[in-house]
């Protein structure tokens, strides 16, 4: 029988002191906490929280860079640079665009990642290999894909010379209903290793009884993939597709460089780039402003309905 | 003890971000006589920076208490970029052999740069270098902020080699009329001569219209600018003939749609290009090249061809302390011993009135040269207006849409092109 007494516990007059002493080892805990967190803080409000304000303030006024030392009147324009943004119809292309990219995207990255981690966490010949074929891309610069992508997809390139006369005219990087697409499909790709990775780390949380079981109710290989697998990883899906729709929103290299800056004739053009364009080379920054604080809200609701989308029913 | 120490991290982060990020900028007045060392920026052009060092050892040689210290303007996807960051920062050069004209309204509308017309002499000596060809350079309010210092008149560039291939007389091209250039086109790439005719970068960067439409404008229009008395010139029948003259190309397949990742005559891609006298030393070792105007729907005689200048200014900058000795580099920069050395290392057009005159030796050794600085007599540049960039950006989208891509009329994109822009003046003229 277990003992409950006093005296088993300890002495009831022994409690204040340990209490103090405990209380006296949370206070060095959370001062050490204090110190560690410190320098993440300092990060986050000089490089994300004191920007965000700033951009929230220019654009809400009319404003360009000066030179240091030179007063130049910034006044209030309210909602002024919002309607600009709303009126622009190269933004809304961009928006539209960005919308064709994660409708394309984010399934693919799901799907493919899935299905190749899942595959990959089988015991295959040349497991590794796959593994680190897959991650390759992902770790390579964006500059040095992007040359591979021209010398396959361009005017004279490799798929182009296999496909003939069944070549798209005008070509995959300059066809205005194809460009966009083929970002998409870059972007997968060359994400697709990451991916993979997050839902193998998930799978090795999915208990091989499940799939024992599975099996002895007679369920085949797809039937196990669909009713073990994919319910068993579902909290990385959830993480997956809200990291794929922000990466998406914020898309910029590949229609920088693969696209000849978002074209053509603005096909290509993404919200990030568009605030490249006008703030620095246009001269703009509280029109780009606007559009920040507009993209930021897209990625929150778009991201909040994937949230709400992936963990319905857990 | 841990929590303090944290506290005084974080003040000292805090101090030293704001530190960075405090600038501080020269006191115009007394910067305006103040003499020492100072920072001068080139282009990253292997041939002017080679001159740009010369000229500044024999600067430093005559004056030891006024060092001159040359850099290449820092990395950026252009020098404009790179230039306007360092003006916000207040970490410009005092002195940049290689300013835009078009960019020369947003450095002033940033407080960038320090008007030339200011210094006594400061008009008399750019009008006297430049002659009536520096009136374009001058801003709205009448001063100069830059020195229009160098020329590269556009014309097009052939490769004898491929004219030959393709069963065409290298030395005597037909290239004079719209209807001549397109022939010949077509007979460089349907004889598989060359992938394509002509092949400049039909992206849609603003600036890439100086190197297809603007030059064919410029000797259709008689010497138009893109802008001129606050009302676009482009929606005009010289404005239409010639985009109708580069969508033949594009919709014939002469021109190709797509951006060439390189240097398409230099790779024996294109059998021509739009480029002005910098790319003789360029392809001198690759590829053997004539030169002829730009076409006109008509043939235009070449005394009497307009092009764009593709002119680069030397400005001088705000963050620059010792502005006197800047003035006197510039002046001793463009005088006449140095830009007949700057000809002569880079084969560039110092813009001076009456070249050939004044460099007959140079001119004599270097025939092809000659051709280039004739055209620098009769040159367009962009014009010295607010927006300049935007307005440009504005007549680019229309033109990818309908020259490029066939997307719309060329007519409709160039009235509507025409409509956008009037605007733009408008809001640039009454910021309000």
């Amino acid at each position: 029988m277990t003992n409950l007494s006093p005296t088993a516990a300890g002495p009831v007059g022994g409690r204040p002191a340990r209490k103090g002493a405990a209380t006296r080892h949370g206070r060095a805990r959370s001062r050490a906490g204090a110190l560690f967190v410190s320098p993440y803080v300092l990060f986050l409000l000089v490089v994300f929280a004191v920007p965000l304000a700033y951009t929230l303030w220019i654009s809400v006024h009319r404003f360009y860079f000066t030179a240091p030392g030179t007063h130049v009147d910034s006044p209030w324009v309210g909602l002024s640079n919002y309607r600009d943004v709303f009126t622009d119809p190269v933004v809304g292309r961009a928006f539209l665009n960005i919308g064709v990219f994660l409708v394309i995207n984010v399934p693919l990255t799901v799907l493919l990642s899935l299905v190749l981690a899942a595959a990959l966490n089988a015991k295959i010949r040349f497991r590794a290999f796959f593994r680190a074929a897959y991650y390759l891309p992902y770790i390579t610069a964006s500059v040095a894909l992007v040359a591979v992508w021209q010398f396959l997809f361009g005017t004279d390139g490799f798929v182009n010379n296999v496909l003939g006369s069944h070549a798209p005219d005008p070509s995959w990087l300059v066809n205005s209903h194809l460009a966009m697409p083929m970002i998409a499909l870059f972007v997968t790709w060359k994400q697709l290793g990451f991916f993979v990775m997050l839902y193998l780390a998930a799978l090795q949380n999915v208990g091989r009884e499940l799939y024992e079981a599975a099996s002895v109710d007679g369920a085949g290989r797809v039937r196990q993939f669909f009713s073990v697998t994919v319910p068993g990883v579902r909290p990385a899906t959830t993480l997956v597709v809200i990291y794929a729709i922000i990466t998406g929103a914020n898309l910029f290299s590949e229609p920088y460089l693969l696209t000849g800056g978002g074209g053509p004739d603005h096909a290509s053009t993404s919200p990030v780039l568009l605030m490249y364009q006008k703030g620095i080379e246009q001269g703009h920054p509280d029109f780009a402003a606007a559009l920040g604080v507009v993209l930021v809200g897209f990625v929150l609701v778009i991201s909040l309905a994937a949230r709400k989308l992936t963990e319905r029913g857990n | 003890m841990l929590r303090r120490t944290a506290y005084a991290l974080l003040v000292l982060a805090l101090a030293g971000t704001a530190t960075a990020c405090g600038r501080s900028a020269p006191d115009p007045e007394a910067a305006a006589t103040a003499r020492g060392p100072i920072t001068v920026w080139l282009s990253n052009n292997a041939q002017e920076v080679a001159w740009g060092e010369k000229m500044i050892a024999a600067w430093n040689k005559s004056h030891p208490g006024e060092h001159v210290k040359a850099q290449q303007i820092p990395a950026g996807k252009t020098s404009e970029e790179a230039i306007s960051a360092s003006i916000i920062a207040g970490t410009s050069a005092c002195l940049v052999f290689n300013t835009a004209p078009a960019s020369v309204p947003t450095f002033e509308k940033q407080n960038g740069l320090v008007p030339l017309s200011e210094f006594p002499d400061g008009d008399a000596y750019i009008q006297e270098r430049g002659g009536a060809l520096t009136d374009q350079y001058r801003s709205p309010d009448g001063k100069f902020y830059q020195l229009p210092w160098k020329s590269n008149p556009v014309m097009i560039l052939y490769n004898k080699k491929i004219f030959e291939k393709a069963g065409l007389d290298p030395e005597h091209p037909r290239l004079a009329t719209y209807d001549q250039f397109l022939e010949t086109s077509r007979t460089l790439v349907r004889s598989g001569a060359a992938k394509a005719a002509i092949w400049p970068a039909p992206s849609s960067e603003f600036f890439q219209s100086w190197f297809d439409f603007y030059p064919a404008f410029a000797a259709e229009s008689g010497g138009r600018q893109l802008v001129e008395d606050g009302k676009p010139q482009f929606d005009s029948p010289a404005g239409r003939r010639a985009a109708a003259f580069w969508r033949t190309l594009y919709a014939e397949k002469l021109a190709p749609q797509e951006l060439y990742p390189g240097d398409a005559l230099n790779d024996g891609k294109a059998a021509m290009a739009t480029v002005g006298p910098w790319a003789v030393s360029a392809y001198k070792d690759s590829v053997d090249i004539g030169v002829v105007p730009v076409p006109t729907s008509t043939g235009k005689p070449p005394e009497d061809t307009y092009s764009f200048g593709d002119e680069k200014s030397a400005a001088m900058f705000s963050a620059c302390r010792n502005r006197a000795t800047a003035w006197d580099l510039l002046k001793f920069a463009t005088s006449a011993q140095q830009d007949g050395e700057f000809l002569d290392e880079t084969g560039q057009m110092p813009m001076r009135e009456d070249l050939t005159a004044r460099y007959p030796a140079f001119f004599t050794k270097n025939p092809l040269y000659k051709t280039f600085a004739r055209q620098a007599e009769r040159i367009v540049e962009v014009p010295n207006v607010p927006g300049s960039v935007d307005i440009w950006q504005a007549f680019r989208d229309a033109w990818t849409k309908s020259v490029v891509f066939g997307d719309e009329s060329t007519d409709t994109a160039l009235r509507k092109a025409s409509d956008k822009i009037t605007k733009l003046l408008d809001e640039y003229g009454d910021p309000a």
